[in-house]
């Protein structure tokens, strides 16, 4: 091989004249700054832009990421509206959403706002933000997410970033137009005045971005859909391109508490990170540094790893350079370090995982697990699973109806479906480059059929079933820039795998309380059907003078108590009572929902702009029960619920005029099936 | 009719009532109604050696109705027993297949049958005859009827005199209940009684007048003897102690018919002590009877599995443990094939009635 290649390229090299050199001069003529703006433009893949509807898809996501992060941390439910509309390109006409390529994407928020000097930084400068600096958990990360969208929209159709945003009732809003030089990687600032605001606080941002519009996998209803369920505390207007209004209404009326700030942990950096933390270092010693600019380091320990590294504990930080400085690193590495805080993390809870996936998910089984907090290379995370099984009872009872017998060969529809995985990293759903990422590989490799679920070889377990995984962590482990899928770390990987299996024992623990049920339940209907039969003949042999229903009440009474009588109504459904033994699991059936769905009270040190009466579930309840734990669902709130005040935004030009109009029909966020594989 | 019957149906029906009133105490109790059926099977049997009969023990397996496994057929046995009531009510007799008709149709508001199949009633019958311990005719329940007979035999039948010496060959068809109520015996000058397992051989000595020449009752059962031959053999043995010779094939249903006639069934163990006759011979085909009479070997039949694993049970059965009969039975296994009466016709056609039979008679060649 090495032979042949080397006589090709030597006769390519003699046919070929060998380019002129290149003189060092030449050269650096050449060589300049590549302006961070020019670097995306030609990688616009690695941020999420790859195509058209992934980019649209992008804007929407990194909008709402930072409205999400926003309000969180000002401590507000979120309240916020995401409007998609299609733009005319030149002097076209308007095209049906799912054939226009450009839309206007508006995300309107109810957070604490934005000064007016940092408007022009934060969406028309790359790379800048408040997160990047420290450890801590939220969505956005780099402080490249809104302002890439933004000059994402400005390559594509040339027009600016609109923003409005106000800090309270008290300060005036503030209107911005910016655009980015793309040179400079600074804020062109075309228009900037104070303008009338209804809204009191809040953040609303529009781009106009080429991007193309279809539902389904990785759309932005999914991603819309996906956020709702795992934050539950979230309201959320979403009026499609096609003027429909989707609300998805608070299911969970407190805030995820509020994540802490956390030094790094030794273990999690690397050397050059270290190098560069020295050089930054304010304080005088090593020693001092050691201690106060890492987290878990006491100045005793400080010390110690001074010692043992072999540097004086009072040299000046500045001065660690080269073999000392990678000595040094190597001694952090090797010393005994506690675990960082954990304190840093703000799970998403099992109480509003439930909710979420409740109110999304039509199912008959619901279950969440948070595993307690663990470290990876000294960043501290949680893995949180959760589980939505089975089709809804009213939609389980359809398809039996024209009970034709089967011919040979033909088989039950649906019954080979796949499970969904729905993946989240701190709150935000990941929908692209599902197989690569840990959460994936994990459900694969557990054994779903220990939980009585089928399962092929490496596949996805089959029936049908969502399964939710998130990781909260200060710094989550991304496979790429793009944020799409989480990478394997062992210690990932094994909290992923204990949070399922928790869920797939609970799961299995309530199929098979269900299948008992059921058998029992045949069994009583043989009883039944025969005792009718042997009372007759009874009857007759004691010559017609038998008190029939008397021996038939008494018999069916034997039966029931045979057959596991109240105990096996109730797994059956058919008294409305709780599913024992199944923490943090909600059970539907036909009459009415068991377990603990959540309907907190609104927390009142929580800023929530208007009365939500979002906390009803809407399934009938037709035996209410008044057995004790069992939470009722706000059911009176249902006749009120369609009564939403959209955030009336002036800037959002409703084409039809009113806001009434352009919303089309309002569906309160229409609970999806478990897969979208049926017909 | 006579008195005795009406009284028996007086008992039999309480009998089958008491079903009844086995649910209903249960159900007033809030028990699981259970009743108890004695096994029909071989753990269930033993053999009285010194009555030479098998005997039923009192092992019992219970059928309740709320168990899964045997509700149906607790369903089952009370519509039997409803049904055979009605029969006693009414003094008719049956046929088993009646009966399954009479008690099969549909559960209301199901697809589900009483009864799919004759074989799920026939069972349920005799469970009955077992644990009310009441004999088939006296639950006016006849078999069909399968047998024949001929010899110089006066019988009474509904008030009719048979003489069974003037029925040409076809003879008397022989009713599945022969007790004395129904068939009355009122002459009998023969020596002996030849019952003979296949019809084809009976036909053979029928037409020959075998009977007259040797002074017998040539009985068959086409196959397995049912109850009506069975039991006329044993009031002829009883009542006119003439000895029962028992010709059938050589294999090993053969050896099985001739030990159900001797000892009993395993199936109804029960009804031996009026149906057995301890002393009955074997006279034929014997496995070595085609060394004696020198049968070509080709006209034996190959044993197939079957017939090998039936051989090396009865080997075990407690009845054949007699040496002449373990050498009887490992002969026919070790010559691998066995012979049907049929195949002495390879002689002579009359080789059974001429040569065989009165060679075997004169030199008293037979098994006990
Ligand atoms: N809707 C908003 N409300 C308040 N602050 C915002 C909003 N959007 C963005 N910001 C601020 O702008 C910064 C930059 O946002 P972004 O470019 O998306 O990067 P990142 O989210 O990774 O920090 C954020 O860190 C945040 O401080
Ligand atoms: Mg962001």
């Amino acid at each position: 091989m090495a032979k042949h290649k080397a006589t090709a390229t030597a006769t390519k090299k003699s046919d070929v004249r060998p380019a002129p050199a290149v003189t060092a001069v030449e050269m650096g003529a050449r060589q300049r700054e590549i302006s961070v703006s020019e670097f995306f433009t030609k990688n616009r893949h690695l941020l999420g832009f790859d195509n058209p509807r992934k980019a649209l898809l992008t804007c929407v996501k990194e909008a709402v990421d930072n409205a999400l992060d926003a309000c969180e941390e000002a401590g507000i439910l979120p309240d916020v509206t995401v409007q998609l509309e299609v733009v005319a390109v030149g002097s076209s006409p308007l095209l049906p959403a799912s054939q226009a390529t450009r839309f206007r994407v508006t995300v309107a928020d109810n957070g604490p706002g934005i000064v007016r000097q940092q408007i022009p930084k934060i969406f028309a400068k790359l790379l800048y933000g408040s997160k990047f600096h420290r450890l801590r958990m939220s969505r956005g990360q780099q402080g490249i997410g809104i302002s890439a969208a933004g000059m994402y929209g400005q390559l594509t159709t040339g027009k600016p970033v609109k923003i409005i945003s106000r800090t309270g009732p008290k300060t005036s809003a503030h209107y911005f137009e910016v655009q980015i030089d793309t040179k400079k990687n600074e804020p062109l600032v075309h228009e900037n005045k104070q303008i009338e605001w209804d809204q009191p606080r809040g953040t609303q941002v529009a781009i106009e971005v080429e991007g193309r519009y279809q539902k389904g996998r990785a759309s932005v209803d999914e991603y819309l859909e996906q956020t709702s369920i795992a934050n539950p505390h979230v309201r959320l207007t979403y009026r499609t391109p096609e003027g429909e209004t989707k609300e998805y209404p608070r299911a969970y009326h407190e805030l995820p508490p509020s994540p802490k700030e956390i030094k790094p942990h030794p273990y999690g950096i690397e050397f050059g990170m270290l190098l560069k933390m020295l050089q930054d270092a304010k304080s005088h010693t090593l020693s001092e540094f050691l201690a106060s600019d890492f987290c878990r380091v006491t100045p005793a320990l400080a010390d110690e790893m001074c010692k043992a590294a072999k540097v004086s504990p009072k040299a000046k930080p500045r001065d660690i350079r080269g073999a000392i400085a990678e000595t040094l690193y190597h001694t952090i590495q090797a010393t005994k370090i506690m675990a960082p805080p954990t304190n840093c993390l703000s799970p998403i809870g099992e109480k509003a995982i439930l909710s979420g996936l409740y109110r999304q998910i039509k199912g008959e089984f619901y279950t969440a697990v948070s595993r307690p907090p663990s470290v990876y290379r000294g960043n501290p995370f949680i893995i949180e699973a959760g589980l939505a099984f089975g089709k809804a009872p009213d939609s389980a009872a359809k398809p039996e109806k024209p009970s034709q017998p089967l011919a040979e060969g033909e088989e039950e529809e649906g019954d080979s479906e796949l499970a969904r995985v729905i993946r989240y990293a701190n709150r935000v759903p990941l929908l692209y480059q599902q197989s690569s990422c840990a959460t994936f590989k994990a459900v694969l490799a557990t054994t779903w059929r220990n939980y009585g679920i089928s399962q092929s070889r490496g596949a996805l377990p089959a029936g049908p079933m969502v399964i939710f995984v998130h990781i909260a962590s200060v710094w989550v482990p991304f496979t790429s820039e793009s944020k799409e899928a989480i990478a394997e770390y062992d210690e990932i990987h094994k909290d992923i795998t204990l949070a399922l299996r928790e869920c797939g024992r609970r799961l299995g623990l309530f199929l098979r309380r269900r299948e008992r049920a059921a058998s029992e339940f045949r069994r009583r209907n043989i009883f039944e059907l025969y005792i009718e039969e042997v009372v007759e003949a009874c009857n007759r042999l004691k010559g017609g003078k038998l008190s029939t229903e008397k021996l038939k009440a008494q018999l069916q009474k034997i039966a029931s108590t045979k057959t596991g009588g109240i105990k096996t109504d109730e797994t059956l459904g058919k008294t409305g009572a709780g599913p024992e033994g199944l923490p943090h699991s909600i059970i539907v059936t036909a009459e009415g929902v068991d377990g603990a769905v959540p309907s907190l009270p609104e927390g009142s040190h929580v800023i929530a702009p208007q009365t939500d009466v979002s906390g009803e579930i809407h399934k009938e309840v037709k035996k209410p029960s008044t057995k004790q734990g069992r939470k009722q669902p706000a059911k009176k709130a249902v006749g009120k619920q369609a009564k939403i005040n959209p955030i009336t935004v002036p800037s959002i030009a409703t084409k039809g005029g009113s806001s009434q109009k352009q919303a089309g029909k309002v569906r309160k966020g229409s609970k999806v099936h478990l897969t979208g594989k049926k017909k | 009719m006579p008195k005795t019957k009406i009284t028996k149906n007086g008992v039999v029906e309480r009998k089958l009532i008491g079903l009844a009133d086995l649910v209903i105490t249960a159900a007033q109790k809030a028990k699981d109604p259970t009743m108890a059926i004695p096994i029909r099977a071989l753990s269930n049997v033993s053999f009285n050696e010194r009555k030479g009969l098998l005997e039923m023990g009192d092992k019992k397996q219970s059928r309740s109705f709320f168990n899964v496994g045997m509700a149906k057929k607790f369903m089952q046995t009370i519509l039997v027993a409803d049904a055979l009531s009605e029969l006693q009510r009414a003094e008719l007799t049956t046929s088993l297949r009646e009966i399954y008709y009479r008690t099969k149709h549909t559960i209301q508001d199901s697809h589900e049958n009483t009864f799919d199949t004759q074989d799920e009633s026939d069972p349920i019958i005799e469970d009955l005859e077992v644990s009310l311990t009441a004999l088939r005719e006296e639950l006016h329940v006849r078999a069909e009827n399968g047998g024949s007979v001929v010899g110089p035999l006066v019988l009474g039948d509904d008030g009719d005199r048979v003489d069974c010496a003037k029925l040409g060959k076809g003879g008397y068809s022989v009713p599945s209940i022969v007790e004395p109520e129904y068939v009355e015996i009122r002459r009998c000058t023969a020596d002996f009684v030849l019952l003979v397992e296949k019809g084809t051989q009976w036909n053979r000595l029928s037409e020959d007048k075998f009977w007259r020449r040797y002074n017998c009752v040539l009985l068959t059962g086409n196959g397995q003897p049912p109850r009506g031959v069975r039991r006329l053999a044993r009031r002829l043995h009883e009542e006119y102690k003439l000895p029962v010779y028992v010709l059938v094939d050589n294999d090993p249903w053969g050896y099985y018919i001739y030990s159900v006639v001797k000892q009993g069934s395993i199936n109804l163990a029960f009804e031996s002590q009026r149906m057995a006759i301890p002393k009955a011979k074997f006279i034929g085909l014997s496995s070595a009877d085609p060394e004696r009479y020198e049968l070509p070997r080709n006209v034996g039949i190959k044993l197939n599995e079957k017939d090998i694993a039936r051989a090396k049970e009865l080997l075990n059965y407690q009845w054949f443990q007699k040496p002449a009969w373990q050498a009887e039975i490992k002969r026919m296994l070790a010559s691998g094939l066995k012979y049907e009466l049929d195949a002495l016709a390879n002689k002579d056609f009359q080789y059974l009635t001429k040569k065989y039979l009165p060679r075997k008679l004169k030199e008293k060649d037979w098994l006990d």
